[in-house]
């Protein structure tokens, strides 16, 4: 059997709503920040970054970037964002990003939108160590215990 | 990430290095100042912790053996870095991301049904 891919993935939902309504919630910066919990500062326009403060509870000291590539109305939508900058202390926009794409297709019910996120192959180690830290109950709480009990 | 009662006596046997070699005060924290500060040279990690570059050698070993930490060049300098192979296979990094858009999709499932 194949392995499983660890450069990508992919996810498909049925939505139960218009294309045109789904295409909305994913690019006007408003609505897209309203379920993906972040407050963006700028519109997202092909070619251009737009960034805001992530609102969803506990990261909020965390900024979210992304670089947009591609806006076909109700077809595709797709960003490069960096996935494991969780550290506001370290510049991250050297480093390689993973594309994110959303497509979009009509469907009886409503609309097939599938996402794909590629290019973790490229993430350097040391930033997959650091995405833990994003994660209650992994190694966040683990090293943090270790933290508190080596330096009592 | 599995419970504990998901433990098998296998990976029990295989985490005993494991543990054996964060039993030490100084090695864990060792393991905190690469998890925090990226990859560090011998003679960095002793500045900041205090301690011999001879201590610090044999504490690294330790480690290494355990697979925890491995060593690498970072130009003319020898340099070591946390090895997330041995905390964390890239899978389960790609679960939790997994996860992450699951829960934005139902975010969003429920934003435009709404």
């Amino acid at each position: 059997m194949k392995s499983p891919s660890t450069d990508r993935i992919q996810k498909t939902v049925l939505l139960q709503a218009q294309r045109a309504r789904v295409w909305r919630a994913l690019t006007d910066h408003t609505e897209f920040g309203q379920w993906f919990r972040v407050r963006l500062e700028n519109r997202f326009e092909p070619g251009k970054s737009t960034s805001g403060h992530v609102t969803y509870p506990g990261y909020e000291h965390l900024r979210f970037e992304v670089q947009v590539e591609r806006m076909d109305a109700e077809h595709d939508f797709s960003f490069r964002w960096h996935p494991y900058a969780v550290d506001p202390e370290v510049d991250y926009s050297q480093e390689p990003t993973t594309l994110v794409e959303f497509k979009l297709e009509a469907v009886s019910q409503g609309t097939r939108l599938t996402v794909i996120e590629s290019g973790f192959d490229k993430i350097p180690a040391e930033r997959r160590v650091e995405a833990f830290r994003m994660n209650d109950g992994g190694w966040t709480t683990q090293l943090e215990n270790i933290r508190k009990h080596v330096d009592r | 990430m599995s419970t504990a009662s998901a433990f098998s006596a296998a990976q029990v046997r295989d985490a005993a290095p494991l543990f054996a070699a964060l039993g030490d005060r100084t090695r864990l924290r060792l393991v905190l100042r690469l998890s925090g500060g990226g990859p560090d040279s011998i003679a960095g990690l002793a500045a900041k912790a205090e301690v011999s570059r001879q201590a610090i050698r044999k504490h690294l070993q330790v480690l290494q053996h355990a697979g925890l930490v491995r060593g690498q060049r970072r130009g003319r300098e020898h340099v070591f870095v946390l090895d997330p192979a041995r905390l964390a296979d890239a899978r389960e990094h790609l679960a939790r991301i997994s996860k992450q858009w699951d829960d934005a999709l139902g975010r969003l499932k429920r934003f435009v049904e709404g």
